[in-house]
């Protein structure tokens, strides 16, 4: 697979590149949903093919081929700077690339139980037992998938790179919706988006399905009973760590991704509320909020060796003691920033896609607290967990979640159960209320794997390390 | 081309032999996407695309395999696996069966110069928009797209069909604001970078310096791209048969759920569509009625809702859509008489919306939903536009908006909205001015 690889790159430069790489990705998916007791889908996906990346004048072109001879190869080099030379008639500035080592190198991920080799019938029994499970317990619908992704990377660029990777990736979900007269609540485990890693099926193992199906089914049939959540514009919100997660997701991740913040995407994804001139000195949150981008993190779900311009993983520092101090970039990016290197974040999702800025595992390192702590020290306030509903502005800095349940906390104790709890708030005054910080025995890494960006769009894997949080001072309760 | 690929599908159900339903896809074209930002083309990609689906079922019991190769080997790695998949899987009690032999609408959006068109064609248009711009940074994307669609089953069904697209859409930018253009065609000489650059560049420098709205409940005129923004919503969370078989949705045949002045249907054969005229079961689209003048009066619905609900599959299954469902390619919202100009001229005290940003449904049934508006937002006295707002997030129910009673307007600016998801698939509406719209918060806190 190198061989086309060079090939295809070697026939860029012949057509004027100034730079070029390509990418042969050979990947199996499989994904299978059962619904109400009965496994309903079951599809297993191969790819093979191959992209190339040519770099002219001030931007990239990309061809994309699932044609893989050493003709097909060239022919897809040579197109892919024919479409990069096409862009000069509205160019700008060249676009440099910051230096990184041309390494020849293999990595994979540990696996302990290859997930494509465990048996489709046990698998089968798995989603079917539990939702078999939640609609014996009260739900309406009950539903419950795994996916398992298996990839082998080939990458060589016309600085020398020559790396393969193979990284596996699985995980798994379940939920139960169930109907009242007017409303329909949904209780997700072990959250909305499953949990996923670059793990085997011990991933799987471990989530324990089938010990939470029942609890999951009865707490949606609760929530149809339990009050609203009050609407309130300052209240103290203790936040569970998987709707953390997707805090740090929506409201830093994408924030600190620096094609954002270099306006690449301003026309859709959107910009970022970020002024790189203040980087190093910007208040983000509180001293205690420190967040770090490190795909090299064991299991978790934006882990790799090197990124998708042979980048090595390495963690970066995004905020330090509250202060923001780094940036999601690549080598382009970060040229252009006047950084010295590549944050090594820059992935495609397929071959067919040009590699782009993504988050690797963007999260919170853990504090001292326990939720048990943040919950006994809380005398007024709502506690939120499982992520619902999701709204960003397109600056990253005004949101309004949502989440599938919640809890009032009186006197330092959890009281009544509550429904449909959402609050909202500003970026950085809301990550500035932040108190208080689960400890590392909360600390999980949580793993999204539907992270959209890009045109043509793109699905991303991305990891968030996430502990519980408490936060002073938020609006909770906003209703239609 | 077309009898090329249904040779593939005759070579993948030979394959799959006589002991097994099966049901093939094959999709091959080209999709070139060139992004511009800060002035410039940053972006510029091409995909020779090729998909292969197929569906097999055992005696009931159901897998599908996904693969890109249709040589020798590839179509036999995708049988064997398929076929391997379904023999360990149980009966699937839902299974509807395949298609049975039924010609196809003979509807074809396509253009061959769009299928053919060379990144200086998108560079043109860019160039254009960019010099409309007046000197504004601008960022955006010119995309075209052509899909040729081949389906074959082991009960003789035969289609293929083919579909062009093409999108011109960006934003230009001022210091303190964005405005933004849309154009999309099955024809990409059908856009006008200058128009889509110009457009955008006026919404840009009206909404520049915009001051803040106290939240609150307002009227608002709300432009093409935001309806379609709300189509969506109502579609996959009520117009989906799915849904109304899980007691999920709000839709209840015969009811008057909506204004009068609302009538909706999904239509692949409507002169602006875009797409092919089949889904990917094989099942011809026809006109589903889905409001009729306020009245929720149909379904979108595929073989596997069809067969529980007793009703005929509308032709909307999506390869994997998965638990979602059937979901409708080609909505159109049927376009008044009042120009979108006339309808500002109505509203009392409102807001002039230009697009919506980061919507996410809270709750299904009522179709509450939260998010943001985007590229431009203004004041509207007693018909006039007074000043620009800062943009707002809104947490409305959709269903509610558009009730019976709280229609005020619908515009004659019928047009089709490509975007970021367009596909092969894009809908069409109007303005609507709409009497009520709960604003819930400024952008700023």
């Amino acid at each position: 697979m190198f061989d086309y690889a060079e090939a295809a790159v070697e026939a860029a430069l012949a057509a004027g590149a100034r730079y070029a790489d390509a990418r042969v990705m050979d990947r199996r998916h499989e994904a299978m949903g059962a619904r109400n007791g009965e496994v309903e889908e079951l599809t297993q996906e191969a790819s093979v093919g191959m992209g190339v990346r040519a770099l002219i004048g001030s931007g990239w072109g990309f061809f994309s081929t699932s044609d893989l001879t050493t003709a097909s190869a060239r022919r897809a080099g040579a197109q892919a700077a024919a479409i990069a030379s096409a862009s000069a008639s509205v160019s700008g500035p060249a676009l440099e690339l910051t230096p990184v080592e041309a390494r020849q190198d293999t990595w994979a991920n540990d696996v302990r139980e290859d997930p494509l080799s465990v048996p489709l019938a046990e698998k089968g029994d798995l989603l079917s037992n539990v939702t078999r499970t939640m609609k014996e317990h009260g739900a309406d619908v009950a539903l419950a998938g795994y996916d398992a992704w298996d990839t082998t990377k080939w990458f060589a660029s016309s600085e020398g790179h020559r790396i393969g990777q193979h990284i596996v990736e699985c995980g798994a979900q379940m939920n139960a919706t169930v109907n009242g007269e007017r409303e329909t609540q949904r209780r997700s485990y072990p959250g909305i988006r499953g949990q996923y890693g670059t793990r085997g099926w011990e991933l799987v193992r471990e989530l324990d399905l089938p010990g939470n199906a029942a609890r999951i089914a009865e707490e949606a049939r609760q929530l149809l009973s339990a009050p609203e959540c009050p609407s309130r514009d300052v209240t103290d919100l203790i936040i569970g760590s998987e709707q953390m997660a997707l805090q740090i997701h929506e409201s830093v991740g994408h924030a600190v991704e620096l094609d954002r913040i270099l306006g690449w995407e301003a026309a859709f994804a959107g910009t970022s509320w970020l002024d790189l001139g203040r980087i190093g000195s910007l208040r983000f949150g509180s001293d205690l909020m420190n967040v770090t981008a490190d795909a090299t993190l064991p299991g978790a779900l934006g882990s790799f060796g090197y990124d998708d311009e042979g980048t090595p993983a390495h963690p970066v520092d995004i905020v330090r003691d509250g202060i923001w101090v780094g940036v999601l970039s690549g080598r382009d990016s970060a040229a252009l920033a006047g950084l010295r290197s590549s944050g090594g974040a820059v992935r495609a999702d397929g071959y067919n896609r040009l590699p782009m800025v993504r988050m690797t595992n963007v999260g919170l390192l853990p504090g001292t607290s326990s939720l048990e702590e943040m919950i006994a020290a809380t005398d007024d306030g709502i506690l939120m967990d499982t992520n619902r509903s999701w709204s960003i502005d397109d600056k990253r800095l005004n949101f309004q979640f949502g989440c599938e349940i919640g809890w009032e906390i009186k006197n330092g104790k959890r009281g009544r159960m509550i429904k449909n709890p959402t609050y909202t708030g500003i970026g950085p005054r809301f990550w500035g209320s932040l108190d208080m910080l689960g400890n590392e025995s909360e600390w999980t890494f949580w793993g999204t794997p539907n992270c959209g960006k890009g045109q043509p769009g793109q699905i991303g894997h991305t990891g968030h390390p996430s502990v519980p949080c408490r936060f002073r001072g938020v609006r909770v309760g906003v209703r239609g | 081309m077309s009898d090329q690929l249904l040779d593939i599908c005759e070579r993948v159900l030979a394959r799959a032999g006589t002991n097994v339903e099966a049901e093939v896809t094959i999709t091959v074209g080209t999709d070139a996407l060139t992004r511009f930002a800060t002035s410039f083309i940053h972006q510029n990609v091409a995909d020779a695309a090729r998909r292969t689906h197929l569906r097999v079922a055992l005696d009931g019991r159901v897998a599908e395999s996904v693969g890109n190769q249709t040589d020798g080997d590839g179509i036999e790695r995708l049988v064997r696996s398929a076929i391997e998949a379904a023999a360990l899987r149980p009966i699937d009690p839902g299974w509807p069966g395949l298609a049975a032999p039924t010609s196809a609408p003979s509807v074809e959006h396509w253009d061959d110069a769009t299928a053919q068109a060379e990144p200086a064609e998108r560079a043109e248009r860019i160039g254009a928009f960019v010099r409309a711009a007046g000197g504004l940074e601008t960022a955006g994307f010119c995309s075209t797209a052509g899909e040729t669609v081949a389906f074959g089953n082991t009960l003789g069904q035969r289609l293929v069909g083919r579909t062009t697209s093409a999108i011109l859409d960006g934003i230009a930018r001022t210091t303190t604001s964005d405005g933004s253009g849309h154009a999309a065609s099955v024809r990409l000489a059908d856009l006008d970078g200058d128009a889509v650059g110009s457009e955008a560049t006026r919404r840009a420098r009206e909404s520049a310096e915009a001051g803040d709205l106290e939240p609150g409940r307002y009227e608002v005129l709300l432009s093409p791209s935001c309806v379609v923004n709300m189509l969506g919503f109502l579609a996959m969370h009520g117009f989906n048969a799915r849904a109304v078989e899980e007691g999920r949705s709000f839709a209840r045949i015969g009811e008057a759920q909506f204004d009068p002045s609302i009538s909706l249907a999904d239509d692949v054969a409507h002169p602006m569509a875009v797409g092919i005229p089949f889904d990917a079961e094989g099942t011809p689209k026809r006109r589903v009625e889905l409001v009729k003048q306020g009245i929720t009066s149909g379904l979108i619905h595929d073989r596997r809702t069809a067969k529980a609900l007793g009703a005929e599959s509308t032709g909307n299954a999506v390869s994997g859509a998965g638990p979602w469902g059937a979901l409708p390619a080609n909505l159109v919202m049927e376009g008044g008489s009042v120009s979108p100009e006339d309808l500002v001229g109505g509203v009392e005290l409102g807001l002039l919306v230009t697009d919506f940003w980061y919507t996410r449904i809270l709750d299904p049934r009522t179709q509450v939903v939260t998010g943001l508006t985007r590229n431009g937002v203004w004041l509207v006295e007693d018909g006039r536009i007074v000043r620009p707002v800062t943009n707002l997030r809104f947490t409305q129910s959709f269903l509610e908006a558009l009730g019976p009673g709280n229609v005020r307007g619908v515009g004659s600016d019928l047009t089709l909205v490509g975007g970021a998801t367009f596909g092969v698939g894009a809908h069409v509406a109007p303005s609507l001015h709409l009497a009520s719209w709960n604003f819930t918060g400024g952008a700023k806190g």
